[in-house]
């Protein structure tokens, strides 16, 4: 008889793949590129492409010729999930040479340095995100309107997202612009002035809710920081944060539905290498982040906070990884 | 529907390769290899010598201390010799080897089909059936029975958990003999019952058997004192801890047993054999084994006599099929691969054999942690298996003591669920039994 495969146990496997997992968040992602396809048109198809390209290209790169890998990791797809994700949180009328840079230090500064996938502790699309946000700060808060499929690119029109009027009428108490606001179902739907791909909360809410039935991310941190944000912009709404004429829910709607709330709560706080392991772990991290991203709304002077306070977060995940899961047969924790 | 409260995961059952396979008599082999070590504890010391005669059920093998386990002799013949012996996975030992003679029984044992239901015997009378039979459990474990029929001073067994659950994939040997030997299992329950000085049994049934449900409720049904628990699929359901959780939503604390909560826990087969040693004086001198694989011509249960070379109960199956990559003694989770399968016999150890065709036997390429958490999820005991497989690779044992790698109860879910195909259980596994001689180390040094 020919020779028998020894192999210690367990000798099934539950056909779960790094490449599923990154498939299915590409997959949850689409609906929301979508609806960014339809409102800022070629903007966001040549973004998404450049930075897609630009991000797999220098993980090849860095890998194959600097690393001198012997195995290549583009086909797990991390990577084109990294570009995806960063294009997201650009605005779609950014030179194509700026998205160039933020894809380049996302891979390069923010994965690969530290060793490839797994190993990097901030979350390798925002740290691009947040990088050309310091060095290009007005071509990064130059936002395009939406105004259905628009066929220039560069030359759009431009104008301030919600979180920008908010901030001025709360800062200088200027009420004036509360006409500039959209409407909150069109916040919902996505009909207004915004990165990429956060604009849509009906689109990434969606593919969230997708993401958890499939098991690919659990609900603790999405949950967490809406709950938080929710709970932190009803306290200061009722303490007299919003501006005149607007009420606490209409408030703390306001709050959640525009900016990246969503798409930061549901894809990139929840991003497996930079979050916590253990459920409580988790909880925390995302009340971190609500806290963080609201004080920042709130007091600080960008008009929206969401990239930092991940990165803040996900600089606190060793130390959050010291709270155990709760073991079998141990007293309930309090 | 109840189940286990921390992690589990959800594998292919794939049972219905053998399921409903009317349990098959293997024919007797021409020599019989008796291993002196089918249990968990000492060796049994040979109480026999070369050229001595045997009947069916003679004692051959003492039990070598308080946990250790008789062997009776499965055959009848002549003592060929007591000779060393390795298993199918390499680790030596000695066995004791009879060429057969006819099949002549010792005339005590009741060989007839007739039910018996009377059982006046005393507890202490029973414990001492059934440590004479030589039981241990049939689960897999294959701890002595009468040991665990003792509880320590001061300790008080409450219930009696009855392990049908059967949740390791492909096995399915549990489920036919419930089917088939149900009564028998009823009355051994009651016998048990009535040795641990209990009123109440439950029997746990996983959902993917609904007609074992059905029948066990049946017989109970006229029984004092028994309930059948229907409980959710998930593996490691049959696992000691995670049983008594789920059928009496009591958690068994960490390195204690689970006569701490008040519970005894025996599975199915090993109910059958006491009844068998108890109400016909039969000892434990076969099993049912379930053979089985994607590619095995007559996957099926087989009622096999201890010492028959397995290469003769494969071939009632149909022989290795011809893409065969891994057999496996046992099921997929938990069973080990097997390095050779001449002059393995059938023991008390084996539920069964898996053949695993080429492609499913050949792990695919480790890759990165991406520190996703799933194994965090997985793990029934609550552990963090990502940090417990690095700490083991850094040799940092006193953190993975700290960690609770003693907890660790080898089910495979962490290796099971991960994405990156780590193989975090190669790491934890030789991690543990380091922590575990440093722990026994500690403690003899303290008693000096």
């Amino acid at each position: 008889m020919k020779k028998l495969i020894v192999a210690p146990a367990p000798h099934a496997h539950s056909g779960d793949s790094v490449r599923r997992n990154m498939l299915l968040v590409i997959l949850a992602l689409l609906p929301a590129y979508v609806v960014s396809v339809i409102e800022f048109g070629w903007g966001a198809l040549i973004t998404a492409c450049i930075s897609i390209l630009a991000c797999v290209c220098t993980e090849y790169v860095i890998s194959r010729y600097i690393l001198k890998e012997k195995r290549q990791t583009i086909g797990d797809l991390s990577a084109v999930l990294t570009g995806l994700l960063l294009a997201f949180n650009l605005p779609s009328n950014l030179d194509w040479w700026i998205v160039l840079i933020g894809a380049i230090v996302a891979i390069g500064v923010g994965k690969m340095t530290f060793g490839g996938l797994g190993q990097n502790p901030f979350n390798p699309a925002l740290v691009g995100r947040v990088f050309l946000l310091i060095s290009f700060p007005a071509q990064m808060t130059t936002w395009p309107v939406a105004n259905g499929f628009a066929t220039r690119y560069l030359d759009a029109e431009t104008g301030a997202t919600p979180l920008y009027y908010l901030k001025h009428m709360v800062k200088a108490g200027d009420a004036s612009v509360i006409d500039q606001l959209p409407s909150l179902m069109d916040s919902f739907l996505g009909v207004m002035g915004g990165s990429l791909g956060e604009v849509c909360a009906l689109a990434l809410i969606l593919g969230g809710i997708f993401l958890i039935c499939m098991r690919v991310i659990t609900w603790h941190i999405p949950v967490a920081i809406l709950a938080t944000v929710a709970c932190f912009a009803a306290c200061t709404g009722w303490a007299g944060a919003p501006p005149e004429g607007m009420g606490t829910c209409q408030y703390v709607g306001y709050e959640l539905l525009t900016g990246g709330l969503m798409l930061g709560a549901f894809f990139m706080a929840t991003d497996y290498v930079t979050s916590p392991m253990s459920g409580w772990g988790k909880i925390i991290f995302g009340i971190g982040i609500g806290f963080i991203v609201m004080v920042i709304r709130t007091w600080g002077n960008y008009p929206e906070g969401m990239s930092f306070a991940i990165l803040i977060m996900n600089a606190c995940v060793p130390l959050l990884n010291k709270i155990r899961p709760q073991r079998f047969g141990e007293p309930k924790k309090a | 529907m109840r189940t286990f409260k921390i992690g589990g995961v959800h594998p292919h059952d794939n049972k219905q390769f053998s399921a409903h396979q009317a349990i098959k008599e293997c024919p007797l082999p021409k020599q019989a290899i008796i291993p002196l070590v089918q249990h968990i504890g000492a060796p049994a010391q040979a109480v026999v010598k070369a050229g001595d005669k045997v009947k069916v059920g003679e004692l051959l093998a003492q039990a070598g201390g308080f946990v250790s386990a008789n062997i009776c002799s499965p055959v009848s013949g002549t003592v060929a010799k007591i000779g060393d012996w390795t298993d199918a996975w390499g680790a030596p030992g000695q066995a004791i080897y009879i060429d057969v003679e006819g099949d002549e029984w010792l005339p005590e044992i009741d060989r007839t089909p007739d039910l018996i239901r009377q059982c006046t015997l005393e507890p202490k009378a029973i414990i001492d059936k059934i440590a004479a039979a030589g039981i241990v459990g049939l689960g897999g474990a294959c701890f002595p029975t009468h040991v665990k029929l003792l509880p320590p001073p001061g300790k008080k067994a409450e219930v009696l958990i009855v392990n049908g659950v059967e949740c390791e994939p492909y096995l399915t040997c549990d489920h036919q003999l419930m089917m088939e030997h149900g009564e028998e299992i009823i009355i051994g329950i009651q016998i048990l019952k009535k040795a641990l000085g209990v009123e109440r049994a439950i029997i746990g049934i996983e959902n993917n058997k609904p007609d074992a449900i059905a029948h066990m409720r049946e017989l109970a049904e006229k029984q004092l004192g028994i309930e059948v628990m229907p409980l959710k699929l998930r593996y490691p359901q049959g696992g000691e801890k995670q049983l008594i959780d789920a059928c009496i939503n009591r958690q068994v604390p960490s390195g204690a047993l689970p006569i701490e909560v008040g519970a005894v826990v025996d599975n199915v087969a090993t109910i059958y054999a006491v009844y068998e040693a108890v109400q016909k004086n039969k000892p434990l001198i076969s099993r049912v084994m379930t053979v089985t694989g994607k590619n095995v011509s007559k996957p099926g249960n087989y009622s096999v006599r201890f010492g028959t070379p397995i290469e003769e109960v494969i071939a009632l199956a149909g022989g290795v099929p011809a893409d065969t990559g891994k057999i496996i003694g046992g099921g997929p989770m938990m069973g080990r691969a097997m390095d050779h399968i001449e002059g393995m016999p059938a023991n008390k150890r084996l539920s069964g054999l898996l053949f695993l065709p080429e492609a499913e036997s050949i792990r695919p390429e480790e890759e990165n942690c991406i520190r996703c958490g799933k194994c965090v999820q997985a793990c029934p005991m609550g552990l963090e298996p990502y940090l417990l497989s690095r700490l083991a690779e850094l040799e940092m044992y006193d953190e993975l003591e700290k960690h609770d790698v003693m907890d660790c109860i080898d089910c495979g879910c962490c290796v099971f669920t991960c994405p990156a195909h780590r193989r975090l259980l190669d790491g934890i596994r030789p991690g543990k039994a380091k922590v575990g001689a440093i722990l026994r180390e500690r403690a003899a040094a303290a008693k000096k």
